[in-house]
């Protein structure tokens, strides 16, 4: 194909987006992790080791299911379910946890860091963590840690340390702040597992490659189902890993939709919501270009989200990219939106899906009336809800 | 030639080390904040780094932080910057240097943001985010008499460090270890070990040495290794707790190891 999608360059460049914009001292690093993944990728071995890990661990492939009463609800299009929440740990993070442990431990690394927002990366990197021995230290934002509480005691109880943020805005951005402090002041023995897309290169491109699982098994299982490909595609975007998982391999098929769902808080005309790719101009941090919510001078605007996952200010380049080439329809819903997306789900289908998960079942009431009966569309449950209970109960009961 | 690199030398040939001092711009207030930097350069201090306050300073340890975060509260921005930068360059004839992140720049806009780093006096820029490859593309409509100074790491290695020596101009920043700004307590000979390999990379820059050098002491340790020190984390600490008119007295014992 003439106009086949083919990012990012050598240098982990989407267009204007992506790059490496760390200090000195992880630059080495990075070119280190660089080959090492780019070597890794070519070998049988670590090829195999991470297919075997993902099927008798993980738990993949994750079913494909059809959710038959909330397609009846709509009348339109039929719709599926991608079951992350039904990965082990609760979320497609392992997906991502577990290509990199190996490359850590190819590294010769010992130590991990890693830094979390709604727990589930920080859950999926401790137990990688436990299941290969290695120390984990997970950062996560002080805000997150009181509504996220039952990830909290997950990790510890998986034998991490969790080192509260109490900087900033004490959500995800200021717990990768911290966590790429502790990597620039002991890069010598340990790995840094970023959770999403984001970052410097090649942890964007790395990251989409071990989330890509995602969409190549709806590929094959919507083709054994319905003998063709899904008309539309539905993702919640944080950072943008579980987008970027079940969108890439449907890039370059262009009758394939893909919706990308952000977190619009308490609305986007309120300030407080963080709805990047609606909103953002394009700007610097934590190692990428790519769009950014900032004030006039180029500070980093404080975000909001029910969802401590969507709680992120900037996003991975390649969604910027994928904005500005108009390959993906970025759109935002409220946490209100968002709560009822979790009511839907569960009183529809029994699933309970994750706050985060959540926008982007949310969004089917303003695709679906669009639809016809002869279409397809498949929703990226990223994520169980367990973890949300609290907050759910506390929006519900007041 | 850089008017950066000339004044070094100047300080060099009379046998000495040059002295930079970080100064988070408008901390700890607006107020004062000119007179706080001409003391400093008149207790001997030969240059002054002016920070950009940003709200994600992830190359600095938590008192930079603060100050950042103070000065963010207080209301600086790009233009007090600026301000300050022409009257301590009006002041004195010692270079000032802006040091501080990229987004800021970004979105001030870069055109602009060279044209009033030459409007009021400045002489050199520190971006410890933009790295050697990603040089070409963010400095691209850099003017000639405003010189980039890159930094060299621990982990660089020799290779780099070539890279970096050629692209840099006015000095090279021989960062002295692994971490954020203000380390605090360096392990002695890990250090001059790999300050040594910067040092000996470098062949076309001067080089100064920063992170962590918070005392007379350690400016004696590693003057054999360099062409000058420069010291921020140590001062801003000094600032929380004697305040900003003790300064002086710092900065004084600080030039007497020179």
């Amino acid at each position: 194909m003439k106009t086949s999608y083919n990012y990012p360059n050598s240098g982990g460049k989407f267009g204007p987006f992506g790059g490496r914009f760390v200090p000195e001292t992880l630059m080495k690093p990075l070119i280190e992790l660089e080959k090492v993944y780019n070597d890794a990728k070519k070998e049988k071995t670590f090829v195999n080791e991470l297919a075997l890990l993902q099927k008798d661990y993980n738990g993949r492939p994750t079913p494909l299911t059809f959710a038959g009463r909330l397609t009846k609800h709509f009348g339109r299009a039929k719709i599926y379910l991608k079951r992350e929440d039904l990965c082990h740990t609760g979320a497609h993070k392992l997906n991502n946890a577990l290509g990199q442990i190996l490359l850590a431990i190819k590294l010769g690394k010992k130590r991990i860091i890693a830094e979390t927002g709604a727990g589930q990366h920080g859950v999926a990197t401790a137990t990688v963590c436990a299941k290969f021995g290695l120390q984990c230290t997970v950062y996560m934002g002080e805000e997150d840690i009181e509504r996220q509480k039952p990830n909290v005691f997950r990790m510890k109880l998986l034998g991490a340390e969790v080192k509260p943020v109490s900087s900033g805005s004490k959500t995800l951005k200021d717990a990768t702040n911290e966590a790429i402090r502790d990597w620039v002041t002991n890069v010598e023995t340990t790995h840094y597992i970023i959770g999403s897309v984001v970052g410097p290169h090649p942890y964007p491109v790395m990251v989409r490659d071990f989330q890509s699982v995602i969409g190549k098994e709806v590929w094959k299982q919507i083709m054994e189902r319905e003998k063709k490909l899904p008309d539309h595609i539905i993702a919640c975007v944080g950072g943008g890993s579980n987008a970027i998982g079940i969108f890439y391999p449907f890039v370059n098929n262009r009758e394939v939709n893909l919706h990308g769902i952000e977190a619009a808080g308490l609305g986007i005309d309120t300030g407080k919501h963080c709805a990047t790719l609606t909103l953002g101009t394009p700007g610097i941090l934590h190692g990428m270009k790519t769009f950014l919510l900032q004030d006039e001078y180029g500070q980093v605007a404080p975000v909001h989200s029910i969802s401590a996952g969507l709680d992120y200010p900037g996003v991975g380049p390649e969604h910027s990219i994928l904005k500005q080439i108009k390959r993906v329809k970025y759109s935002s819903v409220t946490d209100t939106e968002a709560l009822e997306g979790v009511k839907l789900l569960t009183q529809m289908e029994g699933i309970l899906p994750a706050l985060e998960s959540a926008h982007a079942v949310a969004y089917l009431n303003k695709l679906m009336p669009k639809t016809k009966k002869d279409q397809i569309v498949v929703v990226n449950v990223s994520g169980r809800g367990d973890k949300d209970l609290n907050t759910i109960i506390n929006h519900f009961e007041n | 030639m850089s008017a950066i690199r000339n004044h070094i030398e100047g300080i060099n040939s009379t046998g000495r080390l040059a002295l930079s001092i970080f100064l988070t711009a408008g901390f700890p207030a607006i107020e004062g904040f000119t007179r706080l930097a001409k003391s400093v350069l008149d207790a001997g201090a030969d240059m002054i780094e002016l920070g950009i306050p940003f709200s994600d300073p992830l190359a600095d340890g938590p008192v930079i932080q603060h100050s950042s975060m103070k000065a963010l509260a207080n209301g600086v921005n790009m233009k007090n910057v600026f301000l300050f930068a022409d009257e301590i360059a009006s002041y004195s004839a010692k270079p000032v240097i802006l040091m501080g992140y990229a987004n800021p720049l970004l979105k001030y806009g870069l055109t602009n943001f060279y044209s009033d780093c030459i409007n009021s006096g400045v002489k050199g820029i520190i971006i410890p985010d933009i790295p050697a490859e990603e040089y070409d593309d963010f400095f691209k409509g850099k003017p000639k008499g405003l010189d980039a100074v890159l930094l060299a790491a621990p982990t660089s290695g020799s290779e780099r460090i070539k890279m970096i020596d050629a692209k840099s101009r006015g000095f090279v920043y021989c960062v002295s270890t692994t971490g954020t700004t203000g380390a605090g307590s360096i392990k002695k000979d890990e250090t001059i070990k790999s300050i040594s390999v910067t040092r000996k990379n470098v062949t076309q820059n001067k080089m100064m040495v920063g992170f962590g050098i918070s005392t007379p002491e350690d400016i004696k340790t590693f003057a054999p290794y360099c062409d000058g020190v420069i010291v921020g984390s140590a001062l801003i600490k000094y600032i929380n707790n004697y305040g900003p008119l003790e300064t002086p007295d710092f900065i004084r014992g600080l030039a007497g190891a020179l």
